[in-house]
């Protein structure tokens, strides 16, 4: 996994480069995703989180000139303190409550980005430098495909291992008890309330993060990018891929977006694949890409422990 | 046995819009009873338990537990003081293992922070033995440790149950609410669960439970409480409460009442 990881960008062609770089940020935004829904809440406002991040960089390296190494983790901080802000709200709604005022939510931070155009730049949004990381480096210029891969590589990486670490340990298991009994969670003296806004302050600081790696290579943001369409386009991965397991989010968007890209010269029709896909998923697999190999009988511990520890790597 | 009251409602009552579930119920409980609590359907039992644990908020009156008030706490603060509960059907973790559940009822009992649970530190690991251990040995007390590796919502329904009491137990209460534990068991298993519920009484743990099958509720409680339409209508020995009139009219009919 490793190796092919390194050797991809070398044998692929030019913008491929680039789709394998969205490709990882999108992997953190799903398992961010991933990190509320254990909980049992799907936030429609982390795509709007992700912008958080995004504006957040846009803001700090561009007019502050903060370095990269600095803003990655403060734009993380701001998405997470948003998330944080949202979820006192939200701590007691659920199911559909709980969608309907996400999605309020995250729409009013997308307003303040039109509305508010001293600083937020209103509908052309704004302009993002590339990172500079290793200033007086020449060689290693990050505004090029290849580099920035890599940067994208090592930040995914160590996102995913944070968040794998999170889902196995103690904290991980109490989400999951929210999601499958919030009552018998509370009698054994649980603040659901609590942990329900921890995890979402968690998935908006990595959903932050994608966003910061999303905005230095498109060198430009603006409100309409993190917009429902895209929030569309993370359910549709998440419920392909699955919930239950941390590999659930990851195959849907891997599978997803080769098949979206095999697609490249109808990309009119992708959206209607993309609907065929669920459709056929919520019918026949209902527990998403992830359940298959239990669906054809390959036992589930086993499988998935195994493409657990490779993804780790 | 020290006859000290260890819950009181004092006037409590609840409305649901014009609807009174609960009419200004007086109620005292003493450490180490069994007590009992009938009604017909519909008659707010259910609602009693949940204004107790805080599931829901009292219209009016109060409740004092261990001579402190703690009218309105929230859910999760009431456990914290003490007073566990089980829900009507079976309420469990259905997709963990009966051990996972027992190992995540013990919440009360975390020390480590966060911060050290996420980091898995010594100190973290060291807990979470403790924990498996502890769990194992209540396991063991229900009569269910053969069972630990099962997954919880596949179990028979009177070992779910079981399950039930064991996490309830396991967050160190002293009093616990059992809603309905019998409900639906056959005969053999409504025994060995009075069974258990007397067990987890000689541990010094005040039972206060919601039962319909009157066998059950007259051979194993010590004083049975009965309401109709949210009010107390006799409280007292269960023989008492059994030939009392008003029960008899309201909820027991003549046959069961004779044949008890």
């Amino acid at each position: 996994m490793t190796a092919v990881m390194i050797a991809l960008p070398f044998v692929v062609s030019g913008y491929k480069v680039d789709f394998l770089t969205m490709l990882m940020v999108n992997v953190i935004l799903a398992v961010s995703f991933r990190v509320i829904t254990t909980t049992g809440g799907w936030s429609l406002a982390h795509v709007p989180m992700m912008g958080a991040g995004a504006y957040a960089t846009a803001l700090m390296s561009g007019n502050l000139g903060i370095p990269f190494w600095f803003s990655m983790p403060l734009a993380g901080l701001v998405a997470g303190l948003i998330g944080l802000g949202i979820s006192y709200p939200l701590r007691r709604t659920e199911g559909f409550a709980f969608f309907v005022a996400s999605f309020a939510a995250g729409e009013a931070l997308r307003l303040c980005w039109i509305r508010f155009k001293i600083p937020f730049g209103g509908h052309q949004g704004l302009v993002v430098p590339p990172p500079m990381l290793v200033p007086g480096v020449q060689w290693l210029d990050f505004a090029e495909a290849i580099p920035y891969y890599f940067l994208t590589l090592v930040v995914t990486v160590f996102c995913l291992m944070i968040m794998h670490r999170l889902d196995v340990c103690r904290i991980g298991s109490t989400f999951k008890t929210i999601h499958s009994e919030e009552n018998l969670a509370k009698s054994m003296g649980i603040n659901t309330a609590r942990y329900k806004m921890l995890a979402l302050t968690i998935g908006s600081f990595f959903a932050g993060i994608a966003g910061v790696l999303l905005a230095h290579r498109l060198w430009a943001i603006e409100p309409d990018q993190f917009g429902f369409s895209t929030t569309l386009y993370l359910l549709v991965w998440v419920v392909f891929g699955g919930t239950t397991t941390f590999s659930g989010p990851i195959l849907g968007v891997v599978v997803l977006s080769i098949i979206g890209e095999l697609l490249r010269p109808l990309a009119d029709w992708v959206p209607m694949v993309y609907g065929i896909i669920i459709i056929l998923t919520l019918i026949f697999l209902p527990g998403g890409l992830e359940s298959l190999p239990s669906r054809i009988g390959i036992p589930k511990g086993k499988f998935w422990r195994a493409q657990i520890t490779v993804e780790d790597r | 046995m020290t006859h000290m009251a260890i819950l009181e409602l004092i006037g409590l009552g609840k409305n649901f819009g014009q609807n009174v579930a609960v009419n200004a119920l007086d109620m005292t409980i003493e450490e180490g009873e069994i007590r009992g609590l009938i009604g017909p359907n519909g008659s707010g039992k259910t609602t009693i338990f949940n204004l107790i644990t805080g599931f829901l908020k009292p219209s009016k009156g109060g409740i004092m537990w261990r001579g402190t008030d703690i009218t309105g706490s929230a859910p999760h603060a009431v456990t914290k003081l003490g007073l566990a509960r089980t829900f009507q059907l079976t309420t469990l973790f259905r997709d963990m293992t009966v051990l996972q559940n027992v190992i995540m009822a013990h919440h009360l009992h975390l020390r480590a922070s966060l911060w050290h649970q996420f980091l898995k530190s010594s100190e973290s690991r060291q807990e979470e033995k403790e924990i498996e251990d502890m769990s194992l040995v209540l396991l063991e007390r229900m009569g269910i440790a053969t069972r630990k590796d099962e997954i919880a919502g596949e179990l028979p329904h009177g070992y779910q149950v079981a399950l039930g009491i064991a996490n309830a137990l396991a967050t160190g209460p002293k009093m616990i609410l059992l809603d309905e534990p019998v409900g639906g068991m056959n005969p053999v298993e409504t025994d060995e669960t009075m069974q258990r519920i007397r067990t987890v009484r000689d541990q010094g743990i005040t039972v206060f439970l919601v039962e319909h099958d009157m066998r059950a509720v007259v051979s194993t409680c010590d004083k049975i409480t009965c309401i109709n339409f949210g009010n107390k209508i006799a409280e007292g020995s269960p023989q008492m409460v059994c030939s009392h009139p008003e029960v008899i009219e309201a909820y027991l009919g003549e046959e069961v009442s004779c044949s008890l």
